[in-house]
């Protein structure tokens, strides 16, 4: 059967539709989830995608966390189903504390808009499952607030845990020791700044992202997170 | 009671603030070579009503703790005046 995706709507968001359209090409069944929603509908894979949700007022993702359908992703999250946060998601996830560490402002104070390479850091996540750690992956960025940061506990977490999923080759943003991606203890839940969906068709330039989404479908319809 | 609450963020030390950097390096051009450590912030005013002042701060304090700043990357100062009818 094929996976069900549920893609998460706030106001301000940009990037379901790309999202969706992706998620079909690889046969996915992609489903809108609007922000006040109660619940996921019944998802086997959950994508906050990107874009600017409640405005970024406050800080990117800060209006978002509070929103009713992230208790749903929480819940979701927490019973090991696969989550996407990509790019604002990525920033959403951290404010929801599904994530560790923030997002702050690139270092060079640039809203960044160009394709960088990213190598796979591991295949233990449910984004990367089918990747192939190593490999360098040829993916768009589109951000102004983009720097990963977190307390060197935690870094020393993520790497000893393998959790780093994603790093850039050249850091484009200041991130902290070049991180482009991570994962949840559980590894069910994943972040990363670049947008797969926008290198999933040879039209768009690249077809990179492709491998990042099919391991996310392919982990939901295995209906149980990797490890 | 009311009380105004203003809240000033800023950023933990040792988190980056690109945007305090980049002030620092534009004032010496207007002249200014004896500024350093610059750092942006944000400023958040609020009036609340609570039956005193202790009531008050813990309240804007879980405020800020919740939503206004985030602890990860943000420490937060609170000043409170008590407003007089």
């Amino acid at each position: 059967m094929s996976a069900r995706v549920g893609i998460v709507v706030f106001p301000g968001t940009n990037c379901e539709l790309d999202v969706a359209s992706a998620v079909e090409r690889l046969g996915g069944v992609p489903e809108t989830l609007w922000h006040a929603d109660a619940d996921v509908r019944g998802a086997d894979a959950v994508v906050v995608p990107g874009g600017f949700a409640h405005g970024d007022y406050l800080r990117t993702g800060a209006i978002a966390r509070f929103s009713p359908v992230m208790d749903a992703v929480a819940r979701f999250a927490a019973a090991g189903g696969p989550v996407a946060g990509i790019c604002n998601g990525f920033q959403v996830l951290t404010e929801a504390e599904l994530l560790p560490g923030a997002l702050q402002k690139n270092a060079g104070l640039k809203f960044l808009c160009e394709t960088v390479e990213c190598r796979v850091e591991t295949n233990r996540s449910s984004l990367t499952a089918l990747a192939s750690p190593g490999s360098v992956l040829h993916l768009p960025i589109n951000h102004f607030e983009g720097a990963y940061v977190c307390d060197e506990a935690t870094l020393r977490r993520l790497r000893d845990d393998d959790r780093v999923v994603l790093r850039y080759v050249r850091n484009p943003n200041g991130s902290l020791d070049d991180i482009a991606g991570i994962s949840s203890k559980g590894r069910n839940v994943v972040g990363l700044m670049p947008h797969p969906e926008r290198a999933s068709d040879a039209l768009l330039g690249s077809t990179d992202g492709v491998v990042l989404l099919r391991s996310l479908l392919e982990t939901a319809s295995q209906g149980a997170a990797v490890d | 009671m009311r009380y105004e609450a203003r809240v000033e963020i800023t950023h933990l030390p040792g988190i980056a603030d690109p945007q305090g950097a980049t002030i620092e390096r534009a004032l010496p051009a207007l002249g200014y070579d004896n500024v350093t450590e610059v750092r942006v912030g944000k400023s958040i005013r609020l009036v609340v009503d609570a039956s005193d002042e202790a009531s008050a701060r813990a309240q804007v304090d879980e405020m800020c703790h919740r939503l206004l700043a985030n602890p990860v990357i943000e420490a937060y100062a609170i000043e409170l005046t008590e407003l007089v009818a």
